[in-house]
């Protein structure tokens, strides 16, 4: 079975307590979140099956939770996932065009990951920044007010500088 | 401009902290009433008027006396920051610029409500917030403003942040307590209330983030005084946030009342539509609220100015008007084509049900295939036809509103726009000539 | 006790008494569908939206009607409340769109599958829906899965109605099976291979409305309506082993749980009683069954059904007209919740 890193066990632990007792299932969604940033970006059965026994409930009950949400991915993804808003305002403001350039740029359809495991891209609905549409979002880190150049020069700098999965639970939250 | 009882300071360096806000006056509602009866704290918020700032716009000072009191049972109160209805996004702008805001108004509405554990429900995308929300409270803790005795008001208190991961629905209030204990967001079955059983069957008041903000200066000026602001039940402060064709897009803190015209064209707001081009529709309260044409959304059917209020969005029902909602202001120029904008929503709202219940389960994707096929130049006059009718088959047969939310925006832009939708069916080869949104700096085709 | 009228019948009720529950107690044509909701299990209902009735006076202190249609298996009688169902001819316009959604992905492949002639959702169709179906995209598909060695699942069948999730959740020692993904991609499944294989896991077949679930020793052996029904028990350790066994000839082509008019379980059964059990010998057979709902293995054939649908129409009219008071003595006290 997976384990999560020492501090991730503790961070883990201190959330529980957040919660009444016996109501320790309130804290999956943030352990998801956590075991994403844990173990490359998503959740296979084995880290959900983990996640269950730390919460002591039902392996089912994690599945049930883990597909319902957007943010899990169940499918190994990229170092870098790409989230381009989608939706109505982003839309107004040019998304489509986001979108194209980075398909065109990486060589991959939307949902699809880049072969030397680096991206993924996939377009989610309304992420609340409609007023500096177009946007997108890498790991908790929102990128707004979309160019094309700068669409360009954020890939660059994620290509230079990901040396790691990000996950929107940024590990430096973990680690503290 | 009018007065800013929110986002005022919000641009002063510091303010984010503990130390920043105290000195633009922080916390001082919180002192005074801590020194007040909690009833008397549910009382001023009455007299406020203030009401729900997530988009329905019920009474909060009536909500909060809803809730139940059965004796031993804990109490809960839930912020909604699970903002996530298109075209809004004051929540995380007022989160991430004035976190102690939201906390102070927590612990005063915990404090009226006799709630002893509350919860801030954000949105897992607004990662970013979640963490600064949490320094803040952190903070708190330290400062004894959050934990067992604070202030040495013999108040406890402990407040926590919880994070959603993706998903509309649990913007629905009883979706986000189910997803705060742990599940699937699917929205409870109604009765019973929140009010009576929650967060772990117990009493709960869910408010909206900024609901719980405007809470303070009701505290800190008197419900009175708030009351006064704004026009008729429309009281106080709202938060708009303009996006779209506009120049200067942005949260805006109105006093409820201020002419559309002048929220659209004045440069205290939206700065006038984008490159000097024509306006064409609005969609005023989110993209679940019917979406109005350029006449209809500056002028009521009656010819009278229409107001960024309740009341005055609302004049004419659905026939002519539409809904202040969150306050989610969506401009759409000439140059938009109503039709694709629609299809966009109605794909959001299949993308974001639940599955829980039929009508929304299976008419939400329906329509979107429909609306997928008049885009695609196969349309005929019947699809016009079945899309109303499939809206109306879904509107009030839901478990929770995410049906209407679905349904509006269709009925909407068929009884507004439907010339537009006859053009699609009647000449598919004209699409292509439709620009159908603003290009990305007026680029060549991508 | 709360006096309730629905469609001009009027009866007085517990306190706490759901609508439908009242309007089976009325009993006849006024009794709403309900494809999710199963009295033997808790807190189902509400989700397939087909028992939506009218509420035209909250009650005698409110007598505003609500707003909006109300689903009746999950909403409480109010002291003079007044319900409309079949006399509301709007709620039968909305309650044929219910159904339309809910055959909107369902594959109509019952000519294939075994539910067929016991099947709600055939019933709620032919009672409740239209003629034609206005959906002209591809519908979901899934492929079929074993759910152990006894019971298969058709998803591409399932209406989203949750019963056998609740019956894992309050029948079984430990659920395997949950909805997974969300909006029209959700599916009831185990998420990792996995048999479920329990005492009680049987019952899933029988709360089933449809053909998603379906018993794998029965596959394809009969139409339902060729094989005889009769009530019949043996001495069981693990359940009452009180079954209905279908016969063909001499041989128990399979075994189910006896079913009240509502087509509801009365008694839970095993699956040793359920699977195993298969020889005449096996049982002591007490009476043919009496199938008292209108369904196909009695009628035996579809005309006789639209004879049926002909006096129902026929009352649903003469109840528009005629308000009859059926007081306390249709009171059944087997029939409260």
């Amino acid at each position: 079975m997976p384990e999560f890193s020492t501090e991730a066990q503790e961070l883990v632990q201190r959330i529980i307590k957040r919660y009444p007792e016996g109501k320790q299932k309130s804290a999956i969604l943030p352990v998801l979140h956590i075991a994403q940033a844990e173990f490359q970006g998503w959740l296979s059965v084995p880290v959900m099956d983990y996640v269950a026994s730390l919460l002591k409930i039902l392996p089912i009950e994690v599945y049930e939770v883990a597909s319902f949400y957007s943010m899990f991915n169940l499918k190994p993804v990229g170092k870098c996932v790409i989230e381009v808003c989608r939706t109505g305002p982003c839309w107004l403001m040019g998304a489509e065009d986001v979108v194209h350039h980075i398909e065109k740029k990486l060589g991959v359809k939307e949902g699809e990951t880049t072969k030397d495991g680096m991206f993924t891209l996939k377009t989610v609905e309304c992420l609340a920044a409609c007023g500096s549409a177009p946007m997108m979002q890498v790991g908790e880190t929102y990128h707004e007010n979309l160019s094309l150049e700068k669409v360009d020069s954020i890939l660059n700098e994620y290509k230079t500088n990901t040396k790691e999965h990000i996950s929107h639970w940024d590990k430096k939250h973990i680690k503290k | 401009m009018g007065r800013q009882l929110l986002i005022d300071n919000i641009n002063q360096t510091g303010i984010h902290t503990l130390e920043g806000y105290r000195t633009y006056g922080g916390y001082q509602a919180l002192e005074k009433a801590l020194r007040m009866k909690p009833e008397d704290i549910v009382a001023e918020v009455q007299k406020s008027g203030l009401r729900g700032r997530g988009g329905a716009g019920f009474p909060t000072g009536m909500k909060w006396s809803f809730i139940a009191k059965p004796p031993g049972v804990p109490r809960h109160l839930v912020c909604n920051a699970d903002e996530s209805e298109p075209g809004t996004f004051k929540d995380r702008y007022l989160m991430q610029r004035k976190p102690h805001l939201l906390i102070e108004g927590m612990i005063i509405s915990s404090f009226a409500l006799g709630a002893n554990l509350s919860y801030i429900y954000i949105r897992g995308e607004m990662m970013a917030q979640f963490h600064i929300l949490q320094n803040a409270i952190d903070e708190a803790y330290a400062a004894g403003l959050l934990g067992k005795n604070i202030l040495n008001s013999g108040f406890d208190l402990d407040l926590h942040v919880h994070c959603g991961a993706g998903a509309y629905i649990c913007g629905e209030e009883t979706a986000l307590i189910e997803s705060l204990e742990g599940k699937r967001g699917n929205p409870r079955i109604k009765p019973p209330f929140p009010a009576v059983s929650g967060v772990w069957d117990r009493p709960t008041v869910v408010n909206n983030v900024e609901t719980i903000a405007a809470v303070v200066p009701v505290i800190n000026i008197s419900g009175e005084e708030y009351a006064k602001i704004g026009i008729g039940k429309s009281t106080g402060t709202k938060l708009i946030s303009a996006c779209g064709h506009i120049n200067k897009p942005g949260v805006y803190e109105i006093e409820l009342g201020v002419p559309v015209e002048e929220f659209i064209y004045s440069e205290n707001y939206c700065g006038g539509i984008k490159d000097g081009r024509k306006l064409k529709a609005v969609v005023a309260g989110g993209s679940s609220v019917p979406i109005l044409p350029a006449e209809l959304i500056l002028k009521t059917a009656k010819g009278e100015p229409r107001l960024m209020s309740y009341e005055s969005l609302g004049d004419g029902g659905f026939a002519t008007g539409t809904m202040l909602g969150s306050g989610g202001f969506i401009v759409m120029d000439e140059s938009t084509s109503v039709v694709k904008n629609l299809f966009n929503f109605t794909r959001f709202y299949h993308h974001e049900s639940c599955g829980q219940c039929s009508p929304c389960r299976e008419g939400t994707g329906w329509m979107e295939k429909i609306l997928r096929k008049i885009l695609d130049g196969r349309g005929t006059i019947a699809d016009i036809d079945l899309l109303w009718d499939i809206q109306g088959k879904i509107e009030g047969k839901t478990i929770c509103p995410l049906g209407e939310a679905a349904a509006w925006p269709v009925a909407a832009a068929i009884r507004h726009f439907r010339p537009e939708f006859e053009e699609y069916v009647k000449n598919p080869q004209n699409i292509k000539d439709v620009k159908h949104y603003y290009r990305l700096n007026n680029l060549q085709e991508a | 006790m709360a006096k309730v009228t629905i469609d001009g019948h009027t009866i007085e009720v517990p306190t706490g008494t759901t609508i439908l529950e009242a309007a089976r107690m009325i009993g006849g044509p006024i009794v709403p569908p309900a494809m999710c909701y199963y009295s033997k299990l808790k807190t189902t209902g509400g989700y397939c939206r087909t028992c939506i009735v009218k509420v035209s006076k909250g009650s005698e202190k409110d007598p505003r009607p609500m707003p909006k249609p109300v689903a009746s298996c999950r909403t409480t009688v109010m002291d003079g409340m007044e319900v409309q169902n079949i006399t509301s001819p709007d709620l039968l316009e909305a309650r044929a769109g219910v159904v339309e959604f809910l055959l909107l992905n369902h594959p109509l492949d019952c000519p294939i599958c075994d539910q067929a002639g016991e099947c709600h959702l055939q019933d709620l169709g032919y009672e409740n829906g239209k003629s034609k179906t206005r959906y002209e995209f591809d519908r979901r598909e899934f492929e079929p899965i074993e759910i152990g060695d006894k019971i298969k699942l058709h998803m591409k069948r399932c209406i989203h109605c949750f019963r056998c999730v609740k019956l894992a959740e309050q029948l079984t020692p430990e659920r395997f099976q949950g909805m997974l993904n969300r909006g029209d991609h959700s599916e009831i499944s185990t998420y990792i291979k996995h048999a479920i294989d329990n005492e009680f896991s049987g019952n899933m077949i029988d709360v089933c409305p449809v053909g998603a679930l379906t018993d794998k020793t029965f596959r394809f052996k009969s139409r339902v309506w060729f094989v005889n029904p009769e009530d019949a028990h043996r001495n069981c350790s693990k359940c009452a082993g009180k079954a209905r066994i279908w016969l063909k000839g001499e041989e128990v082509l399979r075994v189910t749980a006896r079913k009240d008019k509502y087509g509801e379980a009365i008694d839970w059964i095993c699956n040793e009683c359920r699977f195993d059990k298969k020889k005449t010998s096996d049982w002591v057979i007490e009476k043919p069954t009496h199938i008292d709902r209108h369904s196909v293995i009695s009628m035996n054939h579809y005309e006789s059904l639209k004879d049926l649908k002909q006096d129902v129409d026929k009352q649903q009219k003469q109840l528009v007209n005629k308000k009859v008071n059926l007081g306390q003595g249709a009171l059944n006290p087997n029939n409260s919740i």
